[in-house]
């Protein structure tokens, strides 16, 4: 029972309000006492749209696949999408909406960390449950939010020592995202780069709008490095793939990317700039559980052969949404204390990307992690590592002992 | 004073009792959090209509203030603790920088779209600079700059002389509302005075009000600088209600007043601000047409072209004075003009 | 002594690409005081133009140097007949209106490609020069924007077509009071802008990608190049592009990408301080 909310009445009335247009005459959504009222925020238009996409598909599916099954505790789930149109004051605008005008019970949802930290807050304070399932920096402590993708340090503590045996090589050069997420992820390869007898001998940051990449590869060939680590991310990011190539590089240095993909970049440059480049993630499209290929059979069934690719981000987002309705149903309600109490029993969900169990202490999961290498626009699954927990922040941020916290730490990394 | 400005400050008290009154009776939280951003972005545009519309100045990059406002704010409060303080320092911070950028442009006699050009660029180096921001090293004080994702943990407003007690969201919301309303009396004021008929004159011809002896560059400046500081008034109220980020400072923010103030109506102080409230809603309203639509039919970027584009072309003279020319008509069976009349655009053409 | 040639080869790739994506905003500014907003979204559709023609199987150099051009020329001709003509001698309402279209085309653009990012791997290898590199590609967009600028010079020159157009550019009422018909002038100019636009578009495509919203990361610096040079098409641009791109490339060497655009930036706002009519406003006044 996905509904589309039509309000196109209401903004004409509103819009004969004019100047006193902010009204409160709004027509109130029929949220019946037999449905359960659930809301997600993404971004389906604006730059971000690539990664929220394949999100929404995937919060739907879940929705429509319990709602088929009989719902939650006997009722069917009443599912709200919103597009923030990667407009943070949007999430802001509409995490109050689900909460108060819709009154949802749990809101999934929320891409780049800001769209996360723009909502947390009113969410905490309008006491909705929340779910995050995109990869993040990591550090995020606050008893209302449970965040579903992996962080750094899970993926990348076996990774970069694979990374330097695979390729044979100490000297790291990294190229990463100018914001926090690749700030920390930097420093992470770093750490274990040098754990592991390896060197950073240069790390570049990059804003995400930056596209022009010609004098960094100059750098780059001075600087002569065994291996490039790619914390890129973004559509103007994805050209650096392609003049990297142009300057004759793809197989003189290798390449190693802990974001490669998030975008489903593999779909959008060609073989011959991809070909070789070993990412890790929590989930990749490329796992052969059985769990995994009837899920995508089912996926691609729904929304066509030409669907977004499932990413880690959209598959989280279907083990967030099952999470939930197995806390819901172990707890007997939908009420937000109760729903926590169950989840924080440290529940677990099987599914396409292997098996997820909440960590109490955290609200984050532990999660199995893949290794794999990009090969003609699919990923070729070379490793799994199971049950991986989520260390980093785990050594800033304890629930159990302090249930009130409420923020998001910037982890330490000591190197 | 005549019937229309009479009544129209009839409007404007009505609106104000709307807003001030009856929506925070009916408690509604949503509407409550929008009418808090739309009007924060309200002050905003109010700062742009009183110097484009009244002095011929077209800053294309009126989001400059607004993004100073909201990271003085910011960077002070996480600072200092006291939030009323730092409310002060963000206001006085963007008037100061209006007052310099004001000073290099006007004494190297920039004008028309060279003036566009340099007030869009500073904006656009402001969004630069903060977005590569990210590093530890880019902490003022205990304040993290945190590049891309902003500052996500700007301190709430609290009661004055009660450093403790943070502003709850219905009074922040009133709060904004009432700045909306003391920004634009302060305009209607200053517009009626002296200095606004000066003001007004440099608009229409900047050499004639020279020749009587006024040195325009300082009327200008004066003028800039209380845009400047109006405008961060609007950032700090939007980093109480969403966050402080870069993109206070970019592009779409930038052309989105301008495009605000072309819909309600160049040359009218009420115009832009109702310009901006509808624009929003519809943006708001866009994203809860449910998954899909957005994506087809309806994408934001298209919309809000087609409507700039058709208003530039086809309803020039904006909403609020085609209404009043409705009006008009309607009361007195002619059409007038002259008070609200678009100031002519002049050409620059290098002749 | 590599890496000073490799720097060198740098400097020289960064002006001529500023050159280029300014090329046709110049010119329909030069000719007709008119700011193209949506300069930036004729760039993204020559890319498209050239990307999609190249999938559908036609040559690669084809789709750049002919496809390209005539899909966004007729664009821009027919935006022309709309909207621009009704506009002249209102700059900022040109402005405005151009903007306008801006968003609607990148609206379109999104409805019909989807936000992802759709690009062709550069042609041509590379050339290595020590322990360096650097694409050949990169190399023959400079040789291009050097044939395209003298072109341009000897068709403002030589021909009594660029006679007219020269005319216009110094006084339009003069040249109506001839006989020129300034609406032809401007709607040819206005095409051929567009046209120049969609190769440079097309040109970019395989070393940056395109998406919908490209334009924006080029329509500022496409602006500030024009506006900082002046009115002169050819001398203007190609002086600024050479102080915005040396200054540009220098920062990004010594400091970071980011500090180089922010120092490109900077550069053009002291520029205009300095010589409020653009540099051929001051120097070059009476070159093309």
């Amino acid at each position: 029972m996905i509904k589309n909310v039509n309000r196109r009445t209401l903004l004409k009335l509103a819009g004969a309000g004019a100047a006193a247009s902010v009204g409160p005459f709004y027509l109130r959504s029929a949220g019946a006492a037999d449905t359960i009222p659930v809301a997600a925020i993404h971004d389906a238009s604006g730059g971000i749209d690539i990664y929220g996409r394949p999100m929404i598909n995937c919060v739907n599916l879940a929705v429509e696949e319990l709602n088929a099954a009989g719902g939650v505790l006997g009722k069917k789930i009443d599912l709200v999408n919103y597009d923030a149109q990667s407009n943070m004051q949007l999430y802001t605008q509409y995490a109050v909406e689900a909460a108060t005008k819709q009154k949802a019970d749990v809101v999934f949802g929320g891409i780049l960390s800001a769209s996360r930290e723009a909502m947390r807050p009113s969410l905490k304070r309008f006491k909705t449950l929340y779910f995050y399932s995109l990869l993040y920096e990591g550090g995020v402590c606050d008893r209302n939010t449970f965040c579903m993708g992996s962080t750094p340090a899970q993926t990348l503590e076996k990774f970069t020592p694979f990374v330097m045996k695979h390729f044979n090589g100490k000297k790291i050069y990294t190229l990463a995202a100018d914001y926090n997420y690749g700030q920390i992820t930097a420093k992470w390869i770093k750490k274990f780069a040098t754990e592991n007898g390896g060197d950073v001998i240069q790390t570049d940051f990059f804003p995400l709008d930056v596209s022009e990449f010609g004098t960094t590869i100059r750098k780059i060939q001075a600087a002569q490095p065994d291996i490039i680590m790619s914390v890129l991310v973004g559509a103007a990011h994805n050209s650096f793939y392609r003049q990297w190539v142009a300057s004759g590089m793809k197989d003189k240095i290798p390449m190693a990317s802990t974001t490669f993909g998030i975008g489903n970049e593999q779909v959008l440059t060609s073989p011959e700039e991809h070909n070789g480049i070993i990412v890790s993630y929590a989930y990749f499209d490329g796992i052969q559980t059985p769990e995994n290929l009837d899920f995508l059979k089912r996926y691609y069934a729904r929304f066509g052969e030409k669907a977004d690719a499932v990413t880690e981000g959209a598959a989280m987002s279907y083990h967030a949404v099952n999470l939930w309705a197995k806390a819901a149903e172990l707890a007997g309600t939908t009420e937000r204390e109760k729903v926590i109490e169950a989840l924080e029993t440290g529940l677990s969900f099987t599914g396409p990307a292997g098996k997820t169990t909440i960590d109490p202490a955290t609200h984050h999961d532990t999660l199995d992690v893949y290794i794999a290498e990009v090969r003609d626009g699919k990923y070729n699954v070379l490793e799994s590592y199971l049950q991986q927990p989520p260390a980093d922040t785990a050594a800033v941020c304890n629930l159990t002992e302090n249930p009130n916290e409420n923020k998001q730490f910037v982890i330490d990394v000591q190197i | 004073m005549t019937l229309r400005s009479i009544l129209g400050y009839l409007a404007v008290a009505l609106a104000a009792l709307y807003a001030l009154v009856v929506v925070p009776a009916a408690g509604d939280m949503t509407t409550m959090i929008n009418g808090t951003v739309y009007a924060s972005y309200g002050v905003l545009v109010l700062s742009l209509a009183l110097i484009w519309g009244y002095a011929g100045i077209l800053s294309f990059g009126q989001a400059a203030f607004f993004g100073i406002g909201g990271y003085v704010y910011a960077v002070a409060a996480l600072n200092l603790g006291d939030t009323t303080l730092s409310a002060f320092i963000a206001v006085l911070a963007a008037t100061g920088f209006a007052a310099l950028l004001g000073y290099f442009m006007f004494w190297g006699r920039l004008s028309d779209v060279y003036l566009g050009v340099v007030t869009l660029t500073v904006s656009l180096i402001l969004y630069r600079f903060m977005n590569q921001t990210a590093g530890d090293e880019w902490t003022i004080g205990v304040a993290p700059l945190g590049g891309f994702n902003g500052i996500p943990s700007t301190p709430i407003l609290t009661v004055p002389g009660d450093p403790d007690t943070m502003l709850e969201p219905e009074q922040i919301y009133m709060l904004a509302i009432l700045a909306l309303l003391a920004s634009y009396l302060l305009c209607k004021f200053l517009l009626a005075t002296r200095f606004g008929r000066i003001i007004v004159g440099i608009r229409e011809n900047e050499s004639r009000v020279e020749l009587l002896g006024y040195d325009s560059r300082y009327y200008k400046l004066a003028i800039f600088s209380l845009a400047g500081g109006i405008a961060g008034v609007g950032g700090v109220l939007f980093a109480n209600c969403v966050f402080v980020s870069p993109n206070m400072f970019n592009l779409q923010t930038n052309g989105q007043i301008i495009i605000w103030v072309i819909v309600g109506g160049l040359g009218t102080l009420a115009g832009p601000v109702i310009g901006c409230f509808l624009m929003l809603m519809l943006a708001t309203e866009l994203g809860t047409l449910g998954q899909g639509a957005a994506a087809s039919w309806a994408d934001p970027n298209l919309i809000m072209g087609v409507i700039l584009t058709a208003f530039v072309l086809v309803l020039r003279k904006g909403l609020l004075p085609m209404s009043l020319a409705a009006f008009d008509r309607m009361v007195s069976g002619r059409s007038r003009s002259g008070e609200l009349a678009v100031p002519v655009e002049k050409s620059v053409a290098a002749e | 002594m590599d890496s000073l040639v490799i720097g060198l080869l740098q400097f020289l790739v960064t002006i001529a690409n500023l050159a280029l994506v300014a090329a046709g905003l110049a010119i329909v500014f030069g000719m007709m005081r008119v700011i193209n907003f949506a300069h930036g979204e004729f760039l993204m559709l020559g890319g498209y133009a050239a990307i999609v023609s190249n999938q559908a199987g036609l040559n690669l150099w084809v789709s750049m140097f002919i496809v390209a051009p005539l899909v966004v020329g007729l664009v821009g001709a027919i935006l022309e007949r709309l909207v621009i003509r009704r506009l002249y001698g209102r700059m900022i309402d040109t402005m405005l209106a151009t903007w306008g279209i801006s968003l609607a085309l990148i609206g379109i653009a999104t409805i019909v490609f989807g936000n992802t990012v759709a690009g062709i791997s550069p042609p041509l290898g590379s050339l290595s020069i020590g322990q360096y590199a650097i694409g050949w590609y990169e190399l023959f967009l400079v040789a291009v924007v050097a044939v395209l600028f003298f072109a341009g010079w000897l068709f403002l020159r030589f021909t009594s077509a660029g006679l007219v157009a020269r005319g216009t550019m110094q006084n339009r009422q003069m040249a109506g009071a001839l006989g020129i018909d300034p609406n032809r002038v401007y709607a040819v100019t206005f095409t051929v802008g567009a046209a120049v636009t969609g190769l440079a578009g097309a040109l970019i495509a395989p070393i940056a990608g395109v998406v919908p919203s490209i334009g924006a990361v080029y329509i500022a610096k496409a602006f500030i190049t024009v506006i900082s040079g002046g009115t002169a098409i050819l001398a203007g641009t190609l002086a600024s592009a050479t102080v915005l791109g040396s200054v540009n490339t220098f920062f990004s060497f010594v400091l970071s990408p980011v500090l180089g655009e922010v120092a490109l930036l900077m550069a053009a706002v002291v520029l205009l301080r300095i010589l409020p009519r653009g540099i051929s406003g001051r120097f070059f006044r009476r070159s093309l």
